[in-house]
């Protein structure tokens, strides 16, 4: 198991270095790049060369990926232009984070919490109103892009019927302690239960956008997974034991049912940073996504370099997590 | 072996007219077991012989209760000791289910749930039944193991049935099934997916057990050369019906009906030259008549009269010795 681990990481750290290089030369490769970004467009060719040798932008392309990692690894990725102009890049997308940790992971436990026992109740009652019903739910809940989601929610739920806040994370003149920056936690840490139930308003919506697709998805892999497992002779040997109905479904349907939505779970994560930037946008939810979104329309280089590799890193580290869970529910794979 | 005089003791299981009608909406009906009786006394074992697709499996899933729950038809009746099967509530089946009544299968690999130890896999049976905790039920799963002849027992209880070999898997789905002293062990066809040598062994394994244990065995195998040495009565079914029953010796040495000689010269035997070819049955099931108006078997038949595809062959004898033809070989009795 820790062999596993241990080579898992070590993967792990290729991929980051291989996805830092895609990054660091796609970001050269934009058009207009970061003279002009800092200079503006009409400079005069001198004063454009002056910089780039002063970015070291006139060296080699290695070169420069050599110094830019050295640097990388210090934690120094240089200083935000745009999106809190003067801020330390990397300290923008730390004070960042938070938010989206809080927002993810309610939409991830709503996604699962809805998702497998759904797929599990339709699969049982394959063919039957629930599951012909919920299946319908679910081919839309993948086919409707995000920020149309996000908009309708927002457009009734807030604007229309008033019921939730519009925007943002937190009621403006609130006074609330702030610890670890996830709002909910914080307010339930200092016991500020008016903070936490605030944070919570303004959670609901973004996480239910943010939400649909990972719910839809599980839900489809959840439901085709058990009806495959429950095909399997070692339930039908479950069953000639004579075994109650909870320990066949626990131990023997539902066991062996989560393995591939295990690993969908894992890739889900993926569309979830993708989503975070459409729910965040619309909601104006001060998160990493939101944070992305503005600094690739304002090519603010240095936070979007941070930006992109963090989510390379995180997208790595959470299927590493899924790896290893996998290992923990398939000895197959573990006792290799 | 616990030897019963044919026809004393009360049967443990009696099967009387057993008909299951499979109906998918939109298709047409299909009987794929069509009046089958048979008795199983304590102790006994009765083999239940026949080709692909003639109804073996799905008559022993009906009397475990283990057909689909829906788009099947079960009728008839199933007295296990005093009680009908076919009748009971589902909960009252689940308690018989691996207790009384219980049942190994043919794929050891996967009868065998992949991600639970081969431990848990027994003890769950007797947690189930027997009211033991799982600490108590742990140190008899090992005395079980052993008792099907897996060596190191212990070390087994916490593998995995990958971690296993095909021959070691199929004792553990034995050992399961006996778990909690079963009257009746139900075999559907627990060699198949085994080499020739482990093949024997279990069959071998199988006897012995159900010596010493006093528990009855149905028997299912398409192979006549499995039931030779081990069982006390052998019914021969073809397309649903049971075409020849006799008892072990009665019916190897004067086989009556010419599918049961056809299945008997497909046996290969050791003492064979080698080279000679088996004789399997000619033609396949897919030429069946229908049961109704004629001998389902006539097509395929060597001995064929022209009564065969005209009219139902009725059954000529009783619950021990029989069979249903009009032309059997030796002529009529
Ligand atoms: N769930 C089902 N739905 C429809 N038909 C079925 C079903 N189960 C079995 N049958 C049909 O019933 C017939 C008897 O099947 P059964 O499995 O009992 O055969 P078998 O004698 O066990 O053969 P084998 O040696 O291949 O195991 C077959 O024609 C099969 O196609
Ligand atoms: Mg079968």
């Amino acid at each position: 198991m820790l062999r596993f681990v241990v080579r898992r990481l070590l993967q792990m750290c290729m991929v980051v270095v291989v996805l830092s290089m895609l990054v660091f030369v796609w970001l050269r490769s934009l058009p207009g790049g970061p003279v002009s970004a800092i200079l503006g467009e009409r400079q005069t060719p001198q004063r454009r060369a002056a910089l780039e040798a002063a970015l070291g932008l006139d060296q080699p392309l290695p070169v420069q990926y050599l110094k830019f990692m050295e640097r990388a690894i210090q934690g120094n990725f240089g200083v935000s232009t745009k999106v809190l102009p003067g801020e330390d890049a990397l300290d923008v997308f730390l004070s960042r984070l938070p938010a989206t940790i809080e927002l993810s992971l309610l939409a991830l436990f709503l996604a699962i919490t809805l998702g497998i026992p759904l797929g599990y109740l339709a699969a049982r009652r394959q063919g039957s109103v629930t599951d012909t019903t919920a299946v319908i739910f679910s081919l839309v809940g993948v086919a409707v892009p995000v920020f149309f989601t996000a908009f309708l929610l927002k457009y009734f739920f807030a604007v229309e019927w008033n019921l939730l806040p519009v925007s943002g994370r937190q009621t403006t003149g609130l006074d609330a302690t702030r610890v670890t920056g996830m709002f909910v936690l914080d307010g339930v840490l200092t016991r500020e239960w008016d903070a936490a139930w605030d944070a919570v308003k303004h959670l609901i919506l973004p996480a239910v956008a943010l939400a649909t697709i990972p719910f839809a998805v599980i839900f489809r892999i959840t439901r085709a997974s058990v009806l495959d497992v429950l095909d399997e002779d070692y339930v039908r040997t479950a069953e000639a034991k004579g075994l109650t109905a909870q320990v066949i479904r626990g131990r023997h349907v539902l066991r062996n049912a989560m393995l591939p939505v295990v690993t969908t779970v894992g890739l889900q994560v993926g569309g979830l940073l993708a989503g975070a930037v459409l729910t965040e946008t619309v909601f104006s939810y001060r998160g990493v996504g939101d944070a992305l979104a503005t600094a690739f329309r304002e090519k603010d280089y240095p936070v979007l370099q941070v930006l992109i590799l963090a989510a390379a890193v995180i997208y790595v580290l959470v299927n590493l997590l899924v790896d290893i869970a996998y290992a923990v529910i398939d000895p197959r794979i573990r006792t290799r | 072996m616990t030897h019963h005089p044919m026809g004393s003791a009360e049967p443990l299981l009696a099967v009387r007219d057993l008909r299951v009608t499979f109906q998918r909406h939109g298709e047409k009906a299909f009987r794929a077991v069509d009046g089958v009786s048979f008795d199983v006394r304590p102790g006994q074992t009765v083999g239940l012989v026949g080709e692909s697709g003639c109804g073996k499996s799905v008559t022993s899933l009906a009397i475990m209760g283990l057909l689909p729950k829906r788009g099947n038809r079960v009728e008839g009746t199933a007295i296990f000791d005093g009680e009908d099967l076919l009748s009971l509530s589902p909960s009252a089946m689940r308690d018989r289910r691996g207790a009384d009544i219980a049942m190994i299968f043919q794929d050891p690999l996967s009868s065998l749930n992949p991600v639970v130890t081969i431990g848990r896999q027994v003890t769950e049976v007797m947690e189930r039944h027997q009211g033991l905790s799982r600490k108590d039920a742990t140190p008899k799963a090992a005395e079980l193991l052993e008792r099907v002849g897996i060596p190191d027992p212990r070390a087994r209880l916490i593998n995995y049935p990958h971690q296993l070999s095909g021959g070691m898997r199929q004792r553990a789905l034995i050992a399961m099934a006996l778990a909690c002293n079963p009257r009746l062990l139900i075999a559907d066809e627990p060699t198949t997916a085994l080499d020739v040598t482990i093949q024997a062994q279990i069959l071998a394994l199988l006897k012995e057990l159900v010596v010493d244990t006093g528990t009855a065995l149905v028997m299912i195998t398409h192979d006549l050369g499995v039931v030779a040495g081990l069982c006390d009565e052998v019914n021969v079914l073809y397309g649903g019906k049971i075409v020849e029953r006799g008892g072990r010796h009665g019916l190897f040495q004067r086989p009556r009906h010419p599918y049961t000689v056809g299945l008997l010269n497909s046996i290969p035997r050791l003492d064979a030259p080698r080279g000679e070819k088996l004789s399997p049955v000619p033609g396949s099931v897919a030429d069946n008549l229908p049961w109704d108006s004629a001998c389902a078997f006539a097509p395929r038949c060597p001995n064929v009269l022209d009564v065969c595809t005209q009219e139902q062959p009725g059954w000529d004898g009783d619950q021990v010795v029989g069979y249903r033809c009009f032309n059997p070989m030796g002529g009529p009795r």
